[in-house]
């Protein structure tokens, strides 16, 4: 079975003909363009193993590289009664599988020039390999064994957490990295998947050993629940004999996926996590160069109708350098180097945050500017210049991220985790194109929530606690540096 | 927008550390190019690439931070800054709003050696790059005013505290460039300058800077992608031909120094674990020394097996991180060692084991199954380079500028194939034997952490 994807850039904001002629151009005013191109994507051959395993195969000849990701249902989201544990398996693959331990597995990977990770997501457990065509086979064998056959020997398990309490303990020296671990914990109640960090904190991975760890990988660890993406020098034929070779014995398994993190934990349903009123938290980083905002609150699912047309409005108000939020605090006020929004895509709705790092002095007059932008594009249609502007730069900018098997890969991975037809960006751009200043406006209102959202700045709050107060956004409280309430505030 | 000096190394590190030999003959490794030159010296770089319908447009002034003079760092940056705030024909905000429209990106960064300038996007948006690119290199003085530079010396001034002041262990990497390198060394300077020379900066430094560097004879201009090289030839010609030539540009020749003894430093922030630093002066890019000298870095922590990392952050655990590498840059060259201590550990016990395997390094050399692994490690990421045209179109116009040569890749990974271990000995002995900075970032009031010796003020 295969899936074309054929892909016209079509509907420029300058669609005419092409620049021709030898001398006299007019300097004063920008050239006129060629129709875009069309993007022709390569087909996605799909074929599943006996025991399966699902396979998606997209060639690429370009450069004799190949990659390999496998892709295990079972992330971040499966794991909060213990927060990071999918992450930490997922670290504790490569450190010792069959009769290698962490230093064979690397040395053996880096001699065969691969490229060898294993990590976790919200929604999966990845192990991927880019590797040199030539050196496949060996390379494949010990993704394998890593894949199958992890050890998860104590002394591994015990060292590996030692170093993850140690980069827990430095994630409170980053105040970017404070701001939005505290934002998270407030966003999202206790209990919720999303409350704690990916990679878990102190607490719950000081508990970490063997025994927990090998019985969440046995939990989740089958080739029915996995998916293999194979971009690269390579054809269907060449990848499902490489795998069937290297992980056709994996175990089917009988499909009981685990419950839904709904059920499972009788949290609120997503569609009705909402923040009652603006409220602002405020945590203490003496000295502070900087102030670190972040403002937001419960966003969307990645299926929701509104989508595309909430990707072009975000667009316009922070996703882009040319957007209402940096051009006004970076390029018009100078409070800072950068100022952006974004909507994150996750299982279950992640958070829509707006932020930046603003100069201590300015952290009042840069809320003030977040909120005035916010409210802004609700309450007034856009301009269709900056719609044509958004749309293009969404649209046409699709061709540059096919390019590396890398890219092509993390692109297929997105639409079979969110169960999204491998047809999905054949109108995509079409798709994009239709979306009106209406419609804009309409997602802004219902999606923006000025009134219920949660503010976190971390800063000298002895320098700017008085002011930001002053400007009376909502009830204010101070923090610690772990988004949990201070006993005397 | 500019890529800060760690950042930029680590990326150096990683170029320099890829390669295998049977690999290499199965796949020759080229780019090919077409090069010209305008009758105003502006050299073009033409490479094709069709198999995605996309272009890169990535332009080089042969300007940074090494061509700048106490008093006024930082002031190559802040330039590329005021690069983006129009010019004649496309003022300012036409420059990223007419990209953002055609479906194209941009940026732009500094380092010590040079400042780039470079848009990707659908190929159909090759002559939009070409006019915006021509309009600010030729038509952009008029244009610039008191306000505009203010404006946009605020913004640096935000990136130094974002990257540098709000910034765990932020003020190391300056701390270290200022103890390793003479006064007069452009390097003993950070690119992005210090917050009283950005005060300083005018609006006639910028006329000045502009018509002495930013000139046709002094840029380079790579086009990569689903374009033909004719098609590249004809739009240069229309957009660029009629920029005037500016003055030949001399750079400046630092003082050639030796590190008399080694130098220890101590700073006190606000961190949780402390973590020293090494620094070592050593060759410049592509000198005779500088690929072996990548390949000592990756031996001692390019892997998990790599001999620091495997003895200090698995077998001793005394730390939670370690990297090393070498930093060759056009003007001199240094190499640098950096870990973080775990926690219950002072940064001593680090230091003990870091000379240690050092010093064993160089008395018996790397197995030849070390070497092996760090020479195929090194050509993997050539292949990986090669994949986007975005990466190529750099890396034609950094080898032009340090090599002369655009398609230096093959003769590149050469370098790596033809390290020995004597090689690796040789470069452990002449460089990381010498005298050498050391600086230990600790907790603020916990200074029996740091490496002890005699300091001197940072």
């Amino acid at each position: 079975m295969t899936h074309r994807f054929l892909v016209t850039l079509g509907l420029a904001v300058l669609s005419a003909p092409a620049v021709g002629g030898a001398q006299a151009i007019d300097r004063t005013k920008p050239p006129v363009l060629a129709p875009p191109p069309s993007l022709q994507l390569p087909d996605i051959a799909t074929a599943t193993l006996p025991n399966g395993l699902t396979l998606h195969v997209v060639e690429m000849r370009e450069v004799p590289l190949v990659q390999f990701t496998l892709a295990v249902a079972g992330g971040g989201r499966e794991d909060h009664a213990v927060p990071g544990l999918a992450s930490f398996t997922a670290d504790m693959l490569d450190e010792g599988a069959d009769t290698l331990d962490a230093f064979g597995i690397a040395a053996l990977a880096e001699y065969y020039g691969a490229n060898l990770r294993t990590t976790a997501s919200w929604d999966e457990i990845r192990v991927s390999l880019k590797v040199p065509r030539r050196n496949l086979d060996p390379a494949l064998a010990l993704m394998a064994a890593v894949t199958l056959r992890p050890t998860f020997r104590s002394t591994e398990v015990t060292r590996q957490r030692d170093l993850r309490l140690a980069r827990i303990l430095q994630e409170r020296d980053r105040p970017e990295t404070v701001a939005s671990l505290a934002f998270n914990a407030i966003v999202f109640p206790e209990r919720h998947p999303y409350h704690a960090s990916l990679t878990g904190d102190s607490l719950s991975t000081v508990g970490l050993d063997s025994t927990v760890v090998r019985n969440f990988y046995h939990q989740v660890f089958c080739a029915g629940r996995a998916t293999l993406i194979v971009t690269g020098d390579m054809d269907l034929a060449e990848a499902r004999a490489a795998t069937q070779r290297h992980l056709g014995a994996w175990q089917e398994c009988s499909p009981a996926p685990l419950r839904a993190v709904e059920a499972k934990h009788d949290l609120p349903s997503p569609v009705t996590l909402t923040i009652d009123q603006t409220r602002v938290y405020l945590i203490d980083k003496p000295g502070a160069a900087q102030s670190v905002i972040r403002i937001g609150g419960p966003g969307i699912s990645r299926h929701h109708e509104d989508y595309i047309a909430i990707e072009v409005m975000n667009t316009i108000l922070g996703g882009s350098f040319s957007s209402r939020l940096n051009s006004n605090l970076r390029e018009t006020k100078g409070y800072t180097y950068g100022a952006r929004s974004r909507f994150s895509y996750r299982p279950m709705p992640g958070p829509f945050t707006a932020g930046a790092s603003v100069r201590t002095d300015v952290t009042d007059s840069s809320l003030v500017e977040f909120f005035r932008e916010i409210r802004a594009i609700r309450d007034a249609p856009v301009s269709p210049t900056e719609l044509e502007r958004a749309k293009a730069y969404l649209a046409l900018g699709l061709a540059g991220d096919f390019e590396t098997t890398s890219q092509m890969a993390g692109n297929v991975a997105e639409l079979l985790t969110f169960g999204l037809p491998l047809t999905y960006y054949n109108d995509y751009v079409q798709r994009v194109m239709a979306v009106t200043g209406e419609e804009v406006q309409r997602v802004a209102r219902h999606h923006l929530r000025p009134d219920n959202v949660a503010i976190v700045v971390v800063g000298d709050l002895a320098r700017i606690r008085e002011d930001v107060e002053a400007l009376a956004l909502g009830p204010s409280t101070v923090r610690d540096l772990f988004g949990q309430p201070v006993a005397a505030d | 927008m500019v890529r800060m000096r760690h950042v930029l190394i680590i990326l150096t590190f990683l170029a320099g550390a890829t390669a295998s030999r049977a690999l290499a003959q199965a796949t020759p490794l080229s780019v090919p190019y077409t090069m010209d030159t305008l009758a105003n010296g502006l050299r073009f770089i033409v490479h094709e690439d069709h198999s995605v319908p996309t272009v890169t447009m990535n332009v080089w002034y042969h300007v940074g931070s090494g061509d700048e003079k106490r008093g006024r760092t930082g002031f190559a940056h802040l330039f590329e800054h005021l690069m983006f705030m129009g010019s004649e024909n496309a003022p300012y905000p036409a420059f990223d709003r007419l990209l953002e429209g055609a479906g194209a990106s941009n940026n732009g960064s500094t380092t010590e050696d040079r400042t780039n300038y470079f848009e990707w996007g659908p190929s159909n948006a090759a002559p939009l790059m070409a006019w915006l690119e021509a309009d600010r290199m030729g038509f952009f003085l008029s244009t610039m005013d008191q306000e505009k530079v203010d404006l946009q010396r605020d913004v640096v001034k935000n990136e130094r505290r974002q990257r540098v002041d709000n910034q765990p262990y932020g003020r190391a990497w300056e701390t270290i460039g200022r103890m390793l390198y003479p006064r007069s060394h452009p390097y003993s300077w950070p690119v992005i300058g210090s917050m009283a020379d950005l005060s300083a900066a005018t609006l006639d430094d910028t006329r000045e800077f502009f018509r002495t560097y930013y000139a046709p004879n002094n840029a380079v201009i790579v086009l990569a992608g689903a374009v033909t090289a004719a098609d590249i030839k004809t739009l240069m010609e229309q957009y660029f031909g009629e920029i005037p030539r500016g003055p030949s540009i001399t750079r400046p020749v630092p003082p050639s120094f030796t590190l008399a003894r080694d130098t220890l430093a101590m700073l006190e922030d606000r961190v949780q674990l402390p973590r020293v630093y090494y620094a070592w002066h050593t060759t410049k890019a592509y000198a005779p020394d500088d690929a072996a000298l990548d390949i000592v870095a990756y031996i001692l922590t390019g892997a998990k097996n790599s001999r620091l990392t495997q003895r200090l952050v698995y077998e001793d655990q005394l730390a939670s991180d370690i990297i090393a590498f070498q930093d060759g840059k056009l003007l001199d060259g240094d190499f640098i060692v950096r870990a973080t201590a775990r926690p219950g550990h002072a940064l001593p016990e680090v230091h003990h084991v870091i000379e240690e395997e050092i010093a064993r390094l160089g008395a018996e050399g790397p197995t030849l199954r070390e070497l092996e692994q760090a020479q195929n490690s090194v050509e993997s990421t050539f292949l990986n380079r090669l994949e986007r045209v975005l990466a190529k179109a750099d890396l034609l116009n950094g080898y032009y500028y340090f090599t002369g040569e655009p398609d230096y890749f093959a003769r590149d990974l050469a370098r790596y194939q033809a390290v020995t271990a004597a090689d690796v000995q040789r470069a452990v002995a002449t460089y990381l034997h010498a005298p050498k900075v050391i600086l230990s970032v600790v907790p603020d009031g916990k200074p029996e952490l740091a490496v002890q010796g005699t300091e001197v003020t940072p």
